[in-house]
């Protein structure tokens, strides 16, 4: 294939991972509607009733209910549509890739089709280790958004680096880069599952979103565990790839460029989230908004940074 | 922990009004074309350092506090974590069971057995372990791992100390500068030649590395098709340099991501230009100026700017500035462009002042800039203000014979930054460390296991309690897969007969 080739066929998979992750958002959707009413279907035989004796909030999510068996399927079609887009989405990051003759996240548009792939990518490896397809629905839903987003408003035909960008460097940076936006990613979803959970835990509803999910205090040492998978790496990525490089491109460690800051007030932001885990008063929903905080720096810096300020870093494209 | 938090939030909140104002130190141009559009706030924002945020003193103030409040915690968690660190594991408490997560078991093999046996496979898991002998004559193995957590937490708030310090001393010590050298010209590394020169403020000029640099030539390219047409690919300068030491001059490529080292002091490429040969005569017909003149580029098709100044024509002192155009296009509404960066159809549009270009008034002028004050701009016949397009080559006179324009020739300039900043392998060192002690505070699990291995009749009971030190509940599972392991091993494993 050539140039053009791989472009036109990049796109299609994107597309087309697109449209299946609606499919596994669907499947998800309907997961959890047939969460909703623990007690009823009455006609399945004994051996499926939880032998838990009176069912407490917790338990109704934790426990398998009556009507397990089609939430699973569900369940389980969300998480293999789930897959098969991630097969798609890859194949069109890569194609991007070589239709572009160099990394894909030369543009924005790249960047997010790149970043929301290694998010996917990050979910699935979880899933093998940890029990968290109730993190289904919002990964699907925040992928077709934004990869709707960066079809839609940020697409730009690929092309070569500008010099300043042609590095070595570049690719260490931006792929810890990379790797730490997916995985921030997931951990804000987690740490919004937390949010929702832990209200509906106070509240005492039985009821909505927060009643099918796990405890809260499961979620939150599930979103600390990411969390502290991504800190570091963003530290490496920001704080020492993204210096040196600068170093060798243009003559300076740090220079408070927009980007720069904002990777900043991203690494201080999360720092602060791992501080308040630690600290009283701190711990829980106050800690949890630090984390989102930090992720909102996260994104901004990505999109918002290079279409409202410019800078040394703008590959905003035209 | 409280005041650390409260500033580290206030320290990313501190930081955002300088990603959102132009800064004086990041882009000046920004800042004063910001300041043009914006006469009003540029009062208020300046008296609160908003073109200056990372030098300000309530941005200092944010950050000192922080390193205040890191020393105040640093300092007495050395102590507290080098008692820690060679404490010996807690005693075995005395009801197991009350422990989140325990197993109780019978066992066959003796309690001593056991108990050495627990304590020889802790210790490969690298537990530090206890073994005694109780006054029933049963065994506690008390078992605890993990001490490097506390290690890390403090190697990585020590390394960010010493990345601050750092940056301090590079700052302190060593100086940036930056200079547009044209195609063919030499440059000597003194103060004087430079065109931006910002020493830290222990450094002294006579402290600047003695080399001479020539640029050969400088080669650009571009795209010449496809949507991205005119995107640049690759910038090059051929140099040559000499150190006073050094023996012969030594020719070099200088790329963008491939800088020079001469003797400590690291020399960029950071941008280039064209710097068209301009020669100006006055109304008697000599030579008033005459030269390569660095415009500065205001476009990606490099449409630049510059500025001639000619204090000793006669009768009067003649002034232009304009646009250098390097593929000259126009388009009604538009008026001349620049098409392409590549010098298609060079061409100069200047506009010409006469009177006083006020050099003589001891207040120091920018190169780039007019100062109008006294000066009048100079109009063709028909009483408009004259733009003068000169190509390549060409001459353009002035009306009244007051001189007259030529555009010799073309050449390119490279913008060179050179700094020396000797601070950075020790920066570079404590970041690394930072990394890995950061690493080993998220990562180092500690965990505390005690077991108690008692006989009674004729068997021996075996009791195992943990307890994670950290991250709650939900560690509940891992450690008690640990314990599972740690039972079958312990029961099985000496005679290879289970219970
Ligand atoms: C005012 C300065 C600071 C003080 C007094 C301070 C204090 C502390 C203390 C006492 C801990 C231990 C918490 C625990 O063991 O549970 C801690 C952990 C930590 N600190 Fe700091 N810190 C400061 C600045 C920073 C900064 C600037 C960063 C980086 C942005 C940072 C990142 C961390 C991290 C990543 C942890 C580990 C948190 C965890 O274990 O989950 N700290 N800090």
């Amino acid at each position: 294939m050539n140039a053009v080739q791989y472009s036109h066929f990049s796109n299609t998979a994107i597309m087309s991972a697109a449209i299946i992750y609606c499919l596994a958002m669907t499947a998800h959707i309907t997961e959890w509607a047939l969460t909703r009413t623990p007690v009823a279907e009455p006609a399945l035989p004994r051996e499926y009733v939880s032998t838990a004796s009176t069912p407490t909030p917790t338990q109704i999510a934790a426990e398998p209910v009556p009507q397990s068996y089609r939430k699973d399927l569900a369940g389980h079609l969300g998480v293999s549509l789930t897959a098969v887009a991630f097969l798609l989405h890859v194949a069109g990051v890569v194609s991007r890739g070589l239709a572009a003759g160099r990394v894909p996240w030369g543009n924005m548009y790249e960047f997010t089709i790149t970043g929301t792939a290694v998010a996917v990518g990050t979910y699935l490896v979880w899933l093998r280790f940890q029990p968290v397809r109730w993190l289904g629905l919002a990964m699907t839903g925040f992928t077709v958004v934004l990869l709707m987003v960066a079809v839609l408003l940020l697409d730009v035909p690929a092309g070569p680096l500008v010099p300043a960008l042609q590095s070595y460097w570049l690719y260490i940076h931006v792929t810890a880069a990379m790797i730490a936006t997916g995985s921030f990613t997931v951990g804000a979803l987690v740490t919004a599952m937390y949010l929702i959970r832990s209200r509906a835990e106070t509240a005492g509803r039985t009821k909505g979103l927060g009643s099918r999910l796990p405890d809260a205090d499961t979620i939150d040492a599930l979103a600390y565990q990411i969390h502290a998978f991504a800190f570091p790496v963003w530290t490496f990525a920001a704080l020492i790839a993204g210096p040196i490089w600068a170093k060798y491109a243009w003559g300076r460690y740090w220079g408070w460029d927009p980007k720069e800051v904002w990777a900043f007030i991203t690494w201080v932001a999360y720092a602060a989230y791992l501080h308040a885990r630690a600290t009283a008063g701190w711990r829980g929903r106050k800690a949890a908004y630090l984390a989102l905080a930090g992720f909102a720096a996260l994104w901004f810096n990505f999109i918002g940074v290079n279409f409202f300020i410019s800078g040394l870093h703008s590959y905003a494209g035209k | 922990m409280r005041t650390a938090l409260m500033l580290l939030m206030l320290l990313g909140l501190a930081s955002i009004p300088g990603s959102l104002i132009p800064q004086t130190r990041v882009d000046p141009n920004a800042v004063i074309n910001w300041q043009t559009a914006h006469p009003d706030l540029t009062r208020i924002y300046t008296k609160l350092d908003l073109f200056t945020v990372y030098g300000s003193p309530w941005f200092s103030a944010v950050y000192l506090l922080l390193m205040v409040s890191l020393i105040g915690c640093i300092v007495p968690r050395v102590r507290v974590y080098w008692r820690a660190v060679r404490a010996r594991p807690p005693r075995v408490p005395r009801n197991l069971q009350r422990l989140p997560a325990s197993i109780t078991t019978m066992t066959s093999l003796p309690a001593r057995a056991v108990a050495e046996h627990a304590s020889r496979l802790l210790q490969r898991a690298r537990y530090r372990v206890d073994v005694v002998e109780e006054a029933d004559g049963g065994f506690a193995v008390a078992a605890q791992r993990g001490y490097l957590r506390e290690a890390g937490n403090l190697l990585f708030h020590v390394s960010l100390l010493a990345v601050l310090v750092a940056f301090a001393v590079g700052d302190m010590f060593g100086y940036k500068g930056s200079v547009n050298i044209v195609s063919g010209q030499t440059f000597t590394n003194t103060r004087e030649a430079y065109d931006d020169y910002a020493p830290g403020s222990l450094f002294s000029a006579d402290r600047l590395a003695g080399f001479n640099l020539k640029l050969n030539d400088f080669k650009v390219n571009y795209l010449t098709s496809g949507p991205e047409l005119g995107q640049p690919t690759s910038f090059r300068a051929d140099v040559t340099y000499s150190t006073p030491s050094g023996a012969s001059p030594t020719n070099i490529a200088l790329e963008v991501n491939h800088p020079l080292s001469i003797d400590g002091t690291d020399v960029f490429l950071t941008g280039n230009g064209y710097a068209p040969e301009i020669t100006v005569r006055d109304g008697d017909g000599k030579v008033v100026y005459s030269g390569p003149t660095v415009f500065l580029p205001t476009s990606s098709t490099y449409a630049s700017w510059g500025v001639i100044k000619a204090p000793d024509a006669s009768p009067t002192q003649l002034g232009f500035e304009g646009q250098f155009l390097p593929t000259y296009a126009t388009a009604p509404g538009v008026g001349p462009y620049s098409a392409f960066p590549n010098a298609l159809a060079p061409t100069l549009s200047l506009t010409a002042f006469t009177g006083d270009l006020g050099l003589g008034s001891g207040v120091p002028q920018s190169v780039y800039s007019l100062t109008k004050t006294h000066l009048t701009q100079v109009r063709n016949n028909a009483g408009k203000p004259l733009t003068l397009t000169i190509a390549l080559g060409q001459t353009r006179k002035l009306p009244g014979g007051i001189g007259s324009v030529r555009f010799d020739g073309l050449r390119r300039y490279a913008r060179l930054q050179i700094a020396s900043s000797p601070a950075s392998p020790l920066a570079l060192t404590a970041v690394v460390l930072a990394l890995l002690g950061l690493i080993g505070s998220l990562y180092v699990r500690p965990r505390r296991i005690w077991i108690r291995a008692r006989a009674t009749a004729g068997q021996t009971e075996l009791e195992l309690a943990g307890l994670d030190q950290r991250d709650g509940p939900a560690r509940g599972a891992a450690l008690t897969k640990v314990l599972n392991d740690l039972t079958a091993e312990l029961t099985t494993d000496v005679t290879g007969a289970s219970e």
